[in-house]
């Protein structure tokens, strides 16, 4: 009897302990992720966003899933389309909080669905570290929204520092005070060609040229044409994806080259080189990173070989790291419950180590080290001037197309 | 006023009240939903009130919601809340009543291309002025929450629907009704028609920007290119026909489906979504040309043949 009562107990236990593994080996993150898979940023969202969010579970599953305190938990996660349309992308979120009780969720893709999904984040207690949103008004946004976090910077910085790359460069005595600066006529080139010109002119910069286009224009030749004949010593665009293309193609038809040709967003996709190939050298834009840092080749090779593309010399890096910064909180507290990492993520005193280097939110929840102006030199979009980070190269002029 | 008004207004005010009654119950994700439909309830109902009874297809709302979600992004720092929705329909008007002198000449598809072009005119130069002023994209942070903007939805649609059944009973309703069986009829008939197409267009103009001025707090950030997206105008064609437009409850009748198979679908298949819409919206034009209210007409006169 006595002995039935060992074995039978010591059987439970096994039992038990076996039930107890197999709870563990199942114990499942469900990470929820909305952005743009169709309308006008579905292209910008398939460089930069998916192949990078996707990268992030597939290597943290690999490497076993995040250790909880009562054990490992792999990454389900379930994608959604906002159709890069606020009503969806707020709909989405809610859906992923309420319907799919995701335990977190990936901040969308772009400053505005960003902000039309901020509400759901915030009421309902998910973090939101954000990768793809540029804006100045982290304080204000902070305040409103606690939990919104910003790793990608702040438009002025960036707008500013590519307005110090001229005043540098006229110092060293490389270029003289004439600048062209033109942007496309919408919330983000608007905002940009306002900051910089006041630096440019406080620096006692010459506009010989400015204009803007609207969104979307086919006909981009006469901004060239206008601008080439002002004789500018550095052209500076504020422009999107499809300008930024437009604008190059034309500036290399009309032999255009003036010793610094800065054109903003997309200038930083591999499909830049790829399109204009020893062309692009000297180009600069908006964003760079240091391709000598052996964390970001590890990162840039690991996208290549899962998703058949590089990584973007911006904000891919930024995204994957938003998603590291919420690894590394979930591990560091042990926990899935969304309560405990936000107060995590909340202490200012916490560093996270990332792709882009170490990273630390201020008071306003900013991380006030990144990347601003990048180069194509040799190939690869070289970060050339930065906030707090190593590993700037040094600027080349540009030296014609050919 | 006959039995039968009293009865429908008193079965419209108990669904409305009863509609009102939701945030007590869920405030997340049927909420959510909710919003959407009360928004596009509002929105096709005053675009039928319009072009229902003229047939004159409008592809303007998004003009005139853009304009809406302007005035709040310009005003709600230095105004009263309050006060936005009703400045925002009154530019609303302003510029239906502008646009509808001009166009509302026009017919048929030089009509419907023009009001396609109109979202996009104010669009360029809204974003001519912000380039010209320095301004940008706009922040609208304040503390409404979903729930307010669907209880002020709510109200919206109960005026809309309380007009559109006055109107319908009146002298104007009667000469729209008249000028889309035939115009040239209702001209030698003496009505002005002109001048009644342009106080109905100048109705569904103000609506649309009224529900505009009290979105713009859900969207937070306001930029031209999202707050005068021409989706919006299509979407709302659409809801509207699916439901039909003969009757004042017809948009809503496609508003309700319209959205729950929008969601459907978006859960369902995240990667197909617009393909499938698209059949969807195809099926639907084949099964039920009329809309639910051509279905349900449709079945009532069977139903009393048969009990003949």
């Amino acid at each position: 009897m006595k002995r039935r009562t060992v074995m039978m107990s010591m059987a439970t236990a096994a039992l038990l302990a076996l039930g107890a593994a197999s709870a563990q080996a199942q114990d499942v993150i469900r990470l929820g992720a909305a952005a743009p898979k169709t309308g006008p940023l579905a292209g910008g969202a398939d460089v930069t966003h998916w192949p990078a969010v996707r990268l992030w579970v597939h290597q943290t599953n690999e490497a076993g899933g995040l250790q909880l305190a009562d054990g490992p938990a792999l990454i389900e996660l379930i994608e959604y389309d906002d159709q890069t349309n606020p009503q969806q992308a707020i709909q989405a979120a809610q859906r992923m909080a309420t319907q799919d009780r995701v335990d977190f969720m990936v901040a969308p893709y772009s400053t505005g669905l960003n902000l039309a999904a901020a509400p759901i984040f915030s009421q309902l207690g998910y973090p939101q570290i954000t990768g793809s949103n540029v804006t100045n008004q982290q304080p204000e946004l902070s305040a409103q929204f606690p939990g919104m976090f910003f790793v990608l910077g702040r438009t002025g910085g960036m707008a500013e520092d590519t307005a110090q790359v001229l005043v540098d460069l006229r110092t060293a005595g490389d270029i003289g005070d004439r600048v062209a600066l033109v942007n496309v006529a919408d919330a983000f080139g608007i905002e940009m060609a306002g900051i910089s010109r006041a630096v440019l002119e406080e620096n006692g910069f010459e506009i010989v040229y400015q204009t803007s286009y609207p969104l979307g224009t086919q006909d981009i030749a006469p901004i060239i044409d206008g601008a080439r004949a002002a004789e500018p010593d550095a052209f500076i665009a504020w422009s999107y994806p499809g300008d930024t293309f437009a604008l190059t193609d034309q500036a290399i038809v009309q032999n255009f080259a003036p010793k610094v040709f800065f054109t903003a967003v997309a200038t930083a996709f591999p499909s830049y080189a790829g399109r204009f190939g020893a062309q692009a050298e000297g180009v600069m834009g908006m964003g760079g990173v240091n391709p000598d840092d052996p964390a970001f080749q590890a990162f840039a090779e690991a996208h290549m070989d899962l998703t058949g593309q590089g990584p973007d010399f911006w904000a891919s890096a930024s995204t994957y790291a938003t998603l590291e910064i919420l690894g590394q909180a979930i591990e560091a507290t042990g926990s899935k419950d969304r309560a405990v990492v936000m107060a995590y993520l909340q202490d200012h005193a916490n560093i996270y180590d990332t792709v882009l280097g170490p990273i630390q939110f201020d008071e306003t929840n900013n991380n006030e080290r990144y990347w601003t102006v990048g180069q194509w030199q040799d190939g690869v979009f070289r970060g050339v001037a930065a906030r707090g980070r190593d590993g700037v190269s040094d600027i080349i002029l540009k030296d014609g197309w050919d | 006023m006959s039995a039968t008004d009293v009865r429908n207004l008193g079965l419209a005010a108990l669904a409305l009240g009863i509609a009102a009654l939701l945030p007590l119950y869920d405030t997340g994700y049927i909420l959510s939903i909710a919003t959407t439909m009360a928004m596009f309830t509002v929105l096709a109902t005053s675009w039928a009130l319009f072009s229902g009874p003229t047939h004159y297809i409008s592809l303007a709302t998004a003009a005139f919601f853009g304009l809406g979600t302007f005035v709040t992004g310009l005003g709600f720092q230095t105004l009263p809340f309050w006060t936005l929705p009703l400045i925002a329909a009154g530019l609303g008007a302003i510029l239906a009543a502008l646009v509808g002198m001009v166009t509302l000449r026009l017919s048929g598809v030089y009509f419907v291309i023009f009001t396609l072009g109109l979202a996009e005119l104010v669009r360029q130069i809204v974003t001519w002025v912000q380039n010209r002023t320095g301004q940008r994209g706009m922040y609208v942070l304040t503390s409404i929450t979903e729930r307010d903007i669907y209880w002020q939805l709510i109200g919206l649609a109960a005026v809309v629907f309380l007009a559109g059944w006055l109107i319908a009973r009146s002298r104007l309703g009667f000469a729209l009704r008249i000028i889309g069986n035939d115009e040239t009829v209702a001209k030698h008939a003496g009505i002005n028609t002109a001048l009644a197409k342009v106080l109905l267009f100048m109705v569904s103009g103000a609506v649309a920007a009224c529900v505009g001025a009290m979105l713009a707090p859900r969207y937070i950030y306001i930029e031209p290119s999202t707050a005068f997206a021409p989706l919006l105008s299509f979407q709302v064609v659409i809801m509207a026909l699916l439901g039909g437009t003969g009757r004042l409850w017809g948009p809503l009748a496609g508003v309700i489906p319209f959205t729950l198979l929008w969601e459907f679908i978006s859960r369902n298949a995240p990667n197909q979504t617009l393909l499938l819409l698209g059949l969807a919206f195809l099926l639907i034009v084949y099964v039920l040309p009329g809309g639910f209210v051509g279905l349900y007409e449709r079945v009532q006169r069977r139903y009393r043949m048969e009990g003949r």
